[in-house]
């Protein structure tokens, strides 16, 4: 069988001993930086890169090549090239897993963007909760300014370039490039208007060129094997592979790298096993907080930029949560939309309020108190946060909730209607009932509610007070006869 | 250490070193060695790759086996850390999920000393660049 992963970005991971360059050495580590240097103008590296048809890995998905031509046609006397290793979407570990693994390969792409752009000075914005992946980073970059290849007259050229770290605190809206200047100048962590774009007035307000992780670990593998290669990969207008990280009810949790173009059936079912315990799938969850959730219909179309967004999704930067009969479709929302409220930095009152008072919809519809123009009003609301919200967070936060609604609108239509959750998950709508037929009157559930809510004599069937019980199922797990169920 | 100051002086250092390593792996070299990686990401560590690191390495010597054990990154199983890959002069490289120290000793002893298949295999289930 055909295998149906590629690992491009992965490819040194779990392969090489991370905080040993000469293992970076011998896997063509830092020929690629050496060709460009040598042999190569910053033009037609450049040009390399964008007829590769790389895009950006961090979510935007934006031409890399185009992104590093216009940082190098600005003229200034100092510029910046940036790594964004602000990985913060709930559940994506893709960054860490490459700077853990393979440092060396972030660092050549650095120095040959560097070289490209006209920049002798790269940052890299990490968060601190990265400990080891900071230590080997820091490990790598002592060795490259060793052996050369950071430094100054790197590999005999004239190139000169160096690295430092910046650490950030870990708040999502940081992985916005502006956000994530800011947050580097020493400002507050908030995003600013675009234009100017960064590439023209970034950090310090030089032509800043700010590219995430997996982007750069594909860098230098495009260099070496050329950029035929590399758009011989994929789907017309995403070329390559994605590192997606596959969790939830499934059989084979794991780091994945695939084609561009691979369906979510062949991830979910091929490579991820399928479900656990033969669950029946429901949805999966891609792009994190600012994707959305697909369902059973979308799982053959082939993943990309541009049929992910057209399904109501998006690519992010490759978090994939697969779901089954058992999750709440209006509670992952709610989950999610906690989250941006958590994350927002305040700056525009579309987000800030906005996502707060989409959230206590939410609540309310969980809660059993929805009403039809809740509804229209999740929907009107979630347009208008995306249409003038100041940054990407914001545009992309009601995501989560205009998918579901799309996709799932029965499961909100019961909550609200009918004032049931399918999948048991939302307390406030379950009801705890006992079965007069099938109670023997044995008091065991009655003596092991928390609240004392539920009453019978001996021998007789029991009851539980629907305004004293607070759900907790205690009862039902101990009842010997099956005699209790969920309404 | 060693500064590298042109793009030949690289390419001579990749050549040697690779050639270290496949001697490293031939069976016919009578430095030939058994490779023992251990996946040691976070993730790893927190299943507990440490220990069978540790494990591998003291018990390696102690049974007097000849062997190099080293850390790496992500292997990419993580529903199946910690994970080792043990490669035998000779043979394709074979990495084992689930490891604890009590399946490192199986290890060491069925499918290292005897070279008996034991259980817990991981079929590698992508395509590298190479061979791409």
């Amino acid at each position: 069988m055909a295998k149906k992963q590629l690992r491009i970005a992965l490819r040194n991971c779990g392969v090489i001993d991370p905080e040993r360059i000469e293992e970076y050495i011998e896997r063509d580590g830092y020929l690629a930086l050496g060709k460009v240097l040598t042999e190569l103008s910053p033009e037609a590296a450049i040009e390399i890169i964008k007829k590769s048809g790389l895009r950006g890995r961090g979510g935007g998905g934006f031409s890399t090549g185009l992104k590093w031509d216009i940082t190098r046609r600005v003229k200034a006397d100092q510029k910046y090239v940036v790594c964004n290793a602000d990985e913060g979407d709930p559940g994506a570990f893709m960054d860490r897993s490459v700077l853990e693994g393979d440092p060396h390969s972030v660092i050549e792409a650095m120095a040959i963007n560097g070289y490209c752009t006209g920049a002798s000075k790269g940052l890299v914005y990490i968060r601190a909760e990265y400990p080891l992946a900071i230590e080997r980073l820091k490990i790598a970059m002592k060795q490259a300014s060793e052996w050369g290849f950071l430094g100054t007259n790197i590999l005999g050229t004239g190139f000169n370039f160096e690295i430092e770290i910046r650490y950030g605190a870990g708040a999502f809206v940081c992985g916005e490039e502006t956000a994530l200047i800011h947050s580097m100048e020493g400002l507050r962590g908030e995003p600013t208007v675009k234009p100017p774009f960064p590439s023209e007035s970034g950090y310090l307000e030089k032509p800043t060129n700010v590219n995430n992780v997996e982007t750069y670990a594909n860098v230098p593998v495009i260099i070496n094997k050329g950029w035929e290669w590399f758009a011989g990969i994929g789907t017309e207008k995403s070329k390559g592979t994605k590192v997606f990280a596959l969790a939830g009810k499934i059989n084979k949790v794991g780091l994945i790298e695939v084609p561009m173009g691979t369906t979510l059936r062949e991830v979910i079912f091929e490579i991820g096993g399928g479900l656990q315990d033969g669950a029946t799938f429901k949805a999966v969850q891609t792009g994190g907080p600012s994707g959305g959730c697909l369902m059973e219909k979308h799982l053959d179309i082939p993943i990309d930029y541009d049929n992910l967004i057209a399904a109501g999704s998006m690519m992010g930067s490759g978090g994939m949560i697969v779901m089954d009969d058992a999750n709440c479709m209006v509670s992952i929302a709610k989950f999610y939309l906690e989250f941006t409220v958590e994350e927002s930095c305040g700056k525009c009152s579309p987000c800030r309020i906005g996502n707060k008072r989409l959230f206590e919809l939410l609540e309310k519809i969980t809660g059993g108190n929805g009403t039809p123009e809740d509804l229209d009003k999740l929907r009107n609301l979630s347009h208008v946060i995306k249409d003038t919200s100041l940054c990407g967070l914001g545009q992309t936060s009601p995501n989560p909730v205009l998918s579901t609604l799309e996709n799932f609108y029965e499961e909100y239509r019961e909550h609200v209607f009918d004032k049931k959750c399918r999948s048991s998950v939302c307390k406030s709508l379950m009801m705890y009932i006992i079965d007069a037929e099938k109670c023997i009157g044995c008091t065991l559930c009655a003596r092991n509610c928390p609240v004392n809510a539920i009453t019978g004599e001996r021998k007789l069937a029991h009851y539980i007070d629907p305004e004293k019980c607070i759900k907790c199922g205690a009862c039902m797990e101990k009842c010997k006869f099956g005699a209790i169920f969920i309404n | 250490m060693t500064r590298i100051t042109s793009l030949k002086d690289l390419q001579r250092l990749r050549d040697d070193l690779k050639a270290q390593t496949s001697a490293r792996s031939d069976k016919a070299n009578p430095d030939s060695i058994i490779q023992v990686k251990v996946a040691m990401a976070t993730c790893g560590i927190a299943s507990g790759a440490r220990p069978v690191m540790d494990y591998m390495k003291e018990e390696l010597e102690k049974r007097n086996i000849h062997a190099l054990v080293t850390q790496t990154g992500c292997m990419c199983y993580c529903y199946a850390e910690p994970t080792i890959e043990v490669t035998i002069p000779g043979k394709e490289p074979v990495v084992f999920g689930f490891v604890t120290t009590k399946k490192a000793d199986e290890i060491i002893e069925r499918y290292i000393r005897k070279g008996e298949t034991v259980e817990g295999i991981i079929a590698r289930d992508y395509e590298t660049i190479d061979s791409k």
